[in-house]
């Protein structure tokens, strides 16, 4: 196994870390706010939003069209990018946890792409009917599809005798990933008449994001983020492998049960309204764990805030080179996390 | 402390029969030796008491058996020391002697002024204070073996069971890791089950040894009774002279085919 640097000994940076990506989460969140093609000069957005809180008054120049280019268009997007960052970055880490396997990502285990069936099924049943749902159905479906796929996965991956390697795991992904997908093709050559929404939605859609689906995927990216950070300390005593966390009292199937529940449910969530965003639940873990080492203590709440920040900056680019049209996200993270996985296969090359 | 019993203890796996109707009682602070040929069942035993392989029959700490469902209880009362113990390559050796807490931390809490005092304690006790901060992957096998037992001796359970402690250790080290469980057992009255391989090391320890063949108790007793050659050709098919020393060691020395 590759080896992380030691932690720095003596003094413990953690706190100054936590901080650091605190402020780091706020600043992102404002530059993200700042930036477009159209709207207001970029230095008046902080201004207008300083007005805008009570009891202060602040002349800044911006038209109330301006105002609702940044607060409808603008913060929407940016502030769905931080959650679906951020859920991604703690489901991802939580599978590596749960796993003890640092090559998968809700991405490789092919619960986004079971999500991306469940949600393409509910595009396709909903386009025929005016029938105006209570609830709406796309976390759900998005859910159920992304819990039928990493369990495919899990058990086929696993299934290959005793020695299950972590390479196993991955391949089984990648096979049930091509099934969903090959599966969602047929359906949308069935219902040709969504075809062009779920493809804008497939390649991640940031870019229509409202405060409506900013209030969709809420709260099970609340619940999911709270559940995860509970299991951080155990999924600590995961890491000495099941048999010794066994003997050290540990229910592992409860854990390991509860821990991808959590993790497929606020995957499912960010999936529904984002597409299929890959790589995030890779890059961000690992690079905390370069920061603050490999302890869950510490990896699961960095992995929150610096996921937050890694897709809001990963967003600026497709929105900036928007001419003819603008890059999906989801081809951004692809470019960066594509070579840092095989990074961190070359790094592991001796055990794979 | 506390005694341990195996009552009619069957294991079997994938319907083949790995240990029958083991039976067996330790007194408070006794050591007691698991031997015999590979794939006796003496790792299976041990592996069963932890609850890590399905068993028939019970396992029972002073008289009381062990629930099937309670892992945190079971944690509580034995501890386990693995063979080759898994030592994750960016964990320090406070934080993995700090895992041995887990049977007394409640599920979504975390550790208490008294788990960390525990844990003071037994590293200072191990001379391991110095390697607090070191990475547990980078030790080398005797401070490995060292760290691993103070995570055990963290769990503040009256049993102690050790898989093949010595396996992957030099000949000084393999002293180095007996005499410290030999004292700690005098000290904490913990009662000791090791597997073990060496036979003059196992005779050398322990108060009592098990000779274990197919599944089945062969041969109980002290190292006088079980270690004799008539025995170990028997059961390892090993021509063996055994050799008793003054001070009542036994030697098992192994012989060549075609010596004169």
């Amino acid at each position: 196994m590759h080896k992380y640097p030691k932690p720095i000994q003596g003094r413990d940076y953690t706190g100054m870390w936590f901080s650091l990506s605190g402020l780091l989460v706020l600043g992102v969140l404002l530059i993200g706010v700042m930036i477009g093609p159209a709207g207001p000069q970029w230095w008046r957005v902080p201004l207008e939003f300083l007005n805008r809180l009570p009891f202060i008054s602040i002349e800044s120049g911006v038209s109330e069209a301006d105002w609702n280019i940044v607060w409808l268009i603008r913060s929407p997007r940016v502030v769905l990018a931080a959650i679906v960052g951020a859920v991604l970055s703690v489901s991802g880490a939580s599978y590596q946890g749960v796993f003890r396997n640092p090559l998968v990502d809700p991405y490789l285990l092919g619960v986004a792409s079971g999500a991306g069936l469940g949600a393409t099924i509910v595009f396709a049943f909903r386009s025929g009917e005016s029938f105006s749902w209570i609830i709406d159905p796309l976390p759900f479906a998005a859910f159920c599809g992304a819990l039928v796929s990493v369990f495919v996965t899990y058990v086929v991956g696993t299934s290959f005798g005793r020695n299950r390697s972590t390479v196993t795991l991955v391949l089984a992904g990648v096979a049930v990933t091509s099934l969903t997908t090959a599966i969602q093709t047929f359906i949308l050559q069935r219902n040709n008449d969504v075809i062009r929404q779920v493809f804008s939605w497939v390649m991640g859609r940031l870019s229509s994001a409202t405060w409506g689906d900013v209030r969709l995927i809420l709260p099970y990216v609340v619940f999911s983020c709270i559940v995860l950070l509970l299991h951080r300390r155990l999924l600590d005593v995961l890491r000495v492998g099941d048999d010794e966390a066994t003997a050290l009292g540990v229910n592992i199937r409860r854990v390991r049960l509860t821990v991808v529940l959590a993790a497929t449910l606020g995957t499912a969530a960010a999936v529904a309204v984002s597409g299929l965003i890959g790589f995030v639940g890779i890059i961000v873990p690992h690079t905390v764990r370069l920061i603050v080492g490999s302890s869950y203590r510490r990896v699961l709440p960095l992995s929150i805030l610096l996921g937050a920040v890694f897709l809001v900056l990963a967003d600026i680019p497709s929105r900036v080179l928007a001419d003819p049209a603008e890059t999906p996200i989801g081809v951004v993270t692809a470019f960066f996390g594509a070579p840092f996985f095989l990074l961190l296969l070359r790094m592991r090359k001796t055990q794979v | 402390m506390s005694t341990l019993g195996f009552c009619d203890l069957s294991i079997s796996y994938d319907g083949v029969c790995a240990v029958k109707s083991f039976n067996d009682i330790l007194h408070s602070g006794e050591w007691l030796c698991l031997i015999g040929p590979n794939g006796a069942g003496k790792s299976s035993v041990l592996r069963a008491a932890v609850g890590l392989v399905e068993y028939s029959g019970s396992v029972a700490i002073d008289q009381q058996e062990i629930p099937a469902t309670s892992a945190k209880w079971r944690a509580q009362n034995i501890a386990y020391v693995p063979q080759s113990p898994l030592m994750p390559d960016d964990m320090t050796a406070y934080e993995y002697v700090l895992l041995g807490r887990n049977p007394y931390i409640k599920h979504f809490a975390s550790e208490t002024k008294y788990d960390k005092a525990v844990v003071e304690k037994v590293l200072m006790r191990l001379d391991l204070t110095d390697f607090k901060t070191r990475i547990v992957g980078t030790l080398s096998g005797g401070e490995r073996q060292r760290v691993v037992i103070a995570r055990a001796l963290a769990q503040e359970a009256p049993v102690l069971l050790l898989d093949e402690p010595t396996a992957a250790l030099d000949i000084g080290h393999q002293q180095q890791a007996l005499e410290l469980v030999d004292a700690l057992r005098r000290e904490q009255g913990l009662t000791v089950v090791s597997a073990m391989h060496d036979l003059t090391l196992a005779g050398l320890y322990a108060d009592r040894l098990v000779l274990m063949h197919q599944g089945i108790c062969v041969a109980s007793g002290d190292a006088r009774t079980v270690l004799r050659s008539e025995i170990l050709a028997e059961f390892y098919g090993v021509s063996a002279r055994v050799h008793h020393e003054s001070d009542g060691t036994v030697v098992v020395i192994p012989q060549r085919a075609n010596s004169n």
